[in-house]
């Protein structure tokens, strides 16, 4: 251990150590001058995406290979840090509004981006449950954060137990690979499995486990039976964070132990992804037609996303495709990332206190009444259908045509026929806000029409220019170590 | 004599699937929680066993990682429990059923 290994892990460092630093500091702040602990807490997220970017093009190992910040690892933190920043943007009138104002929300939230960025520098599998639970721990007290209300408790509950349970198969994964292999470290575990000592059906057994594990935090089908009410109980903020980072967390510890640890698994797995990513597509789009919340709409749609992901990873044992797969998915994370961040901040917008305007019908004439907003929802709707020119258009062209280099042309189709179906709830909600008359009240809240209006400009405008995004993400995925 | 390493393997195997059953059958939240608590001391015997069998540390630190993760789980799980039963003087699994859909 040296001050090189502190070095390289030093976004993590700097955003645990504010976090902590917030927590007390704000005990100091009187009531008049709170708004102080949102700014401290956007001043660290800044000061760590700085650091985190700063190291893009230089990738390096620490702690004999424990964790690597590589470019795969920067990209991802981007991401997380932007919806963090997003989700103080978010949270900062409406927990007032709520009647919810208190402070540990940001802490909590640094703690869990600390965890998520920490999932993507991990290289070894005591990394990676350490920095599941670390980002996992958080969410489960920030979902729970309206204490008075039941839903609020219940969508905690809900999350806790299902989160452990998640955790016990990935620790319990983790155990069988180290006793199949007698490492941890990732590319060890890839080198040891040539080797006739390993014990292999106790490797596939663990590494079935670990997907299981991982399946849970990115709400795949059959494992997202959480999801939905946790989406509806969770604070607008919260569930809006959740649904990006928690989900993004998962795809990233995927892809890093996958593509590290087990690509001689591929064979064996590809047909068992094969099947979780169309079960994903076809039970979240359909289910999604019957909601008639907008939250529990927005949670089967993010399942839907889930399977469009899934289907891309399915080829990644095929080394020809392995680096369009994760640009693809890293591509698509981060179209996703600005579109649900700016559906929430409508969402947010629209909702009243004590769960109210939450209903479709409560959108009913948004488009007139509030011509902004009304487009800026319609601009995700779209795409989160995967239309044009949005940024979703592309993230789902580049996940489709790596689907199909990998020569799985049903799986393709089943996406397509989905992303149909997909396209009859999403125009309902647009329908419903320019066709129906209504009178909505939206909050007076300058941060949400900000955060709306930012990333409806920055999904249209970006989709004018998807190669240079798409050469980022290649760049990140070049890098990796 | 020497236990041999499948008598360990064999018998984790046994307390993470009778995890997995309390948690998927029983319905008082403190129940299942300490099922889970199962699942997660079975994958340390597991841990433990396969490090005195290749002779590595490697298990045994991860043993004290898991109990530090599993004692804040506790902190935070244990503080939901008493705050749900608060409100809804229960933490019967059954009841909570606020959100449909």
């Amino acid at each position: 251990m040296t001050a090189m290994d502190w070095l390289v892990i030093l976004p993590v460092l700097v955003l645990s150590g504010w976090a902590l630093t917030v927590l007390l500091v704000d005990l100091w702040i009187p009531a008049k001058y709170k708004f102080i602990t949102p700014l401290l807490t956007v001043l660290g997220l800044v000061v760590t995406l700085g650091l985190s970017l700063s190291k893009f093009g230089n990738p390096q190992s620490a702690f004999n290979g424990m964790v690597v910040v590589d470019g795969f690892a920067i990209f991802l933190d981007f991401i997380f840090l932007v919806s963090g920043l997003g989700a103080v943007a978010l949270a900062y009138r409406y927990l007032r509004r709520m009647g919810i104002e208190r402070c540990e929300y940001y802490s909590l939230l640094m703690f869990s981006i600390s965890g998520m960025m920490l999932m993507t520098y991990a290289n070894d599998l005591i990394m990676v449950f350490l920095a599941l639970e670390l980002l996992s721990i958080p969410l489960y007290v920030l979902a729970g954060f309206v204490r008075m209300e039941v839903r609020s408790e219940e969508a905690a509950l809900k999350y806790f137990l299902l989160g452990a349970f998640s955790s016990g198969f990935v620790l319990y994964g983790i155990g069988l690979i180290f006793g199949a292999t007698s490492h941890t470290e990732l590319p060890a575990v890839a080198a040891a499995v040539g080797k006739s000592s390993a014990n292999l059906p106790m490797f596939i057994v663990g590494a079935a486990l670990l997907l299981v594990g991982f399946g849970f935090k990115q709400a795949a089908v059959p494992f997202h039976m959480w999801s939905p009410d946790v989406y509806q109980g969770a604070p607008s903020s919260v569930t809006a964070f959740m649904s990006i980072g928690a989900k993004a967390a998962g795809f990233a510890a995927l892809m890093r132990v996958f593509v590290a640890a087990f690509p001689s698994l591929s064979a064996d797995m590809s047909w068992v992804l094969w099947a979780l990513s169309a079960l994903t597509m076809i039970a979240g789009n359909v289910i999604a037609i019957a909601q008639t919340n907008i939250k529990r709409l927005l949670a089967y749609s993010s399942i839907a996303q889930t399977g469009y992901l899934l289907m891309a990873f399915v080829p990644y044992g095929n080394n020809q495709v392995l680096g369009d797969t994760v640009a693809a998915m890293l591509f698509y994370l981060l179209a996703y990332m600005l579109t649900t961040l700016g559906a929430w901040a409508v969402i947010i917008a629209v909702e009243k206190n004590g769960g109210e305007g939450l209903e479709l019908k409560d959108y009913a004439g948004l488009g007139r009444r509030h011509p902004l907003l009304g487009a800026a929802m319609t601009i995700f709707m779209v795409s989160l259908i995967g239309v044009p020119p949005t940024l979703g258009f592309w993230g789902k062209f580049y996940l489709f045509r790596t689907a199909l280099e990998g020569g799985f042309v049903w799986l393709a189709l089943i996406g397509l026929l989905t992303s149909l179906v997909s396209a009859y709830y999403y125009l309902r909600v647009v329908v419903i806000m320019y066709m129906q008359a209504g009178e909505p009240e939206t909050a007076d809240d300058l941060w949400l029409r900000l955060v709306a209006l930012t990333c409806a400009a920055a999904v249209v405008l970006l989709a004018f220019m998807p190669g240079s995004v798409l050469s980022l993400a290649v760049r990140a995925v070049l890098q990796i170590l | 004599m020497m236990m041999p390493l499948a008598y360990y393997v064999g018998l984790s195997a046994i307390m993470f699937v009778l995890g997995i059953i309390g948690v998927l059958v029983r319905r008082n939240a403190l129940v299942v929680f300490m099922s889970l608590e199962l699942m997660f001391n079975a994958a340390n015997l597991l841990f433990v066993a396969f490090s005195a069998y290749f002779q590595l540390l490697t298990g045994q630190i991860f043993v004290f990682f898991v109990m530090t993760v599993a004692a804040a789980e506790v902190a935070v799980g244990l503080a939901l429990m008493v705050e749900i039963f608060r409100t809804k003087h229960s933490i019967d699994l059954d009841q909570m059923s606020e959100m449909k859909g």
